[in-house]
């Protein structure tokens, strides 16, 4: 049976939202969770810490065609994109894209042809728009798509961006987003439409 | 994708299911015209590469680009290039090859003659990487480095060892994260836009094509560098490969992997020591422990 898939795309500000996230979802959360976060290459061993402290949820940076695991954390590693096929994550050191590596964009667009409506995309705070293409494949393909209120994110561009490529089925802030999974990923395995 | 999922879009669904279709036929086409198989590859990255080239060529989809790729050699050219080019540097990973020149360098260095293999070599950034490192630690004369790729063409750029004079700037940068202890202006000659690397690193390297998914081993080696090549390999194909490397390696020899590859679930996971975690560098157990 194919895992419900959780992607999360951040860049400037994104630790600190990352982490509210994750600390309001429960420890018997049941669907993966992947983390695109833009982050400098040469400081990749203190990504985890940065972007996981407080979490319920067991975590771990990626390796190349590692399975893709109900209630993990699964975080992209810095100059590698972080592509999503079926069970599993593969990794590239393709060109980065719009300057980033990884790419949100790859990452979601990856995770909407591989799992379709098994996915569920949100894009946090950021100064670019990476994230607002890939986040309207994943509504195209049948998944499910929620963007960080632009009001409340340390950084508004990115989730502007994706609220003007796509019409997401949540505008939520930080604190509603965990609440909001939580309720979707329901008492079974099965995300509910 | 699942292809029996009845939740799945409508709409977009038979455009993904056909363009897996199109990207399947296209492998076959390319490995029936030249041999080259791309068929055991990973599909996510694959299939971001040749609609690349549909795009680059201006063809309305995969199966245009078979046509004309079967038709023009020229556009198979293209298309393999597109398909097997790496994106890397000289002294990529600087830690790497700290790591390298302490745990690595040592070992090598109770050999008498040396073989290493730089497997997947591409454009050759880390081949020079390496004949530099081996020239800094004295143990080059002693070293044949066997540089292999799957493509004619990247194994001929390699072997020319010409890289965009604009690079070297980080390239002397990764260098002295890396270790190294000379001037980098040294290892090349400015020739306009060009850095034409030393013809006496070039001198201990045999060059060659070689393919991972298709051919066997060709001699045994005290190292071997594999690194972010098989990353682009699906599952069967990296346990291939991954069985290759290993009959490669002497007794105690050294299997260097990319930072996001794994050893575990491997074949031969337990016939190896780490020697550093982080940098994913391996020992062969020698016949006495393993």
């Amino acid at each position: 049976m194919t895992v419900p898939l959780v992607v999360i795309g951040a860049s400037l500000g994104g630790p600190s939202a990352i982490r509210t996230v994750l600390a309001g979802l429960p420890a018997d959360f049941p669907w993966a969770i992947a983390i695109v976060q833009h982050w400098r290459a040469d400081h990749d061993e203190l990504l985890p810490d940065a972007l996981t402290r407080g979490c319920p949820l067991p975590v771990a940076v990626v390796f190349d065609k590692e399975p893709i695991q109900p209630g993990h954390v699964h975080l992209a590693r810095p100059d590698y994109h972080l592509l999503v096929e079926d069970g599993h994550f593969a990794l590239s050191l393709d060109a980065p894209v719009n300057y980033a590596r990884p790419s949100i964009d790859l990452c979601f667009e990856s995770a909407a042809e591989a799992l379709g409506p098994a996915v569920t995309g949100i894009v946090l705070t950021g100064a670019n728009d990476d994230g607002a293409r890939g986040l309207a494949r994943i509504k195209a393909l049948g998944g499910r798509a929620l963007v960080q209120d632009p009001s409340g994110a340390e950084c508004p561009t990115m989730p502007q961006a994706a609220l003007a490529a796509t019409a997401p089925d949540a505008v939520l802030r930080l604190a509603e987003i965990a609440p909001w999974l939580t309720r979707a990923a329901g008492p079974t395995l099965r995300p509910s439409p | 994708m699942k292809g029996s999922g009845a939740a799945t879009s409508p709409a977009q669904e038979p455009t993904l299911a056909l363009e897996k279709l199109e990207l399947r036929l296209l492998l076959e086409a390319i490995h029936g015209s030249t041999g080259i198989d791309f068929r055991g590859y990973s599909p996510a990255s694959l299939k971001r590469r040749v609609l690349a080239r549909v795009k680059a060529e201006e063809l309305p989809s995969i199966s245009a680009l078979q046509a004309r790729a079967l038709h023009a050699p020229e556009c198979m050219q293209r298309l393999i290039a597109g398909i097997t080019v790496h994106y890397t540097t000289l002294f990529r990973d600087p830690g790497f090859w700290v790591a390298f020149r302490e745990k690595v360098v040592p070992i090598l260095a109770g050999e008498r003659s040396l073989r290493l293999w730089v497997a997947g070599c591409s454009s050759g950034e880390e081949v020079y990487s390496l004949a530099i490192v081996l020239a800094e630690a004295g143990l080059v004369e002693r070293t044949r480095i066997y540089a292999t790729d799957l493509s004619e063409n990247l194994v001929e750029q390699a072997r020319a060892g010409v890289f965009p004079l604009r690079l070297m700037k980080e390239y002397t940068a990764n260098y002295l994260a890396a270790g190294g202890t000379r001037s980098f202006s040294d290892y090349y000659s400015a020739d306009h836009e060009a850095a034409i690397l030393s013809a006496a690193l070039r001198r201990r390297i045999v060059f060659a094509r070689h393919c991972l998914a298709t051919e066997g081993s060709f001699n045994e080696f005290h190292a071997i560098l594999c690194r972010n090549v098989t990353i682009y390999f699906a599952a069967a194909l990296q346990a291939r490969v991954h069985e290759l490397l290993f009959a490669s390696l002497a007794p105690a020899g050294i299997l260097a992997l990319g930072r996001a590859e794994a050893m575990r679930g491997l074949a031969h996971e337990d016939e190896f020591e780490p020697l550093d975690v982080r940098e994913r560098i391996f020992q062969r157990k020698s016949a006495a422990t393993a």
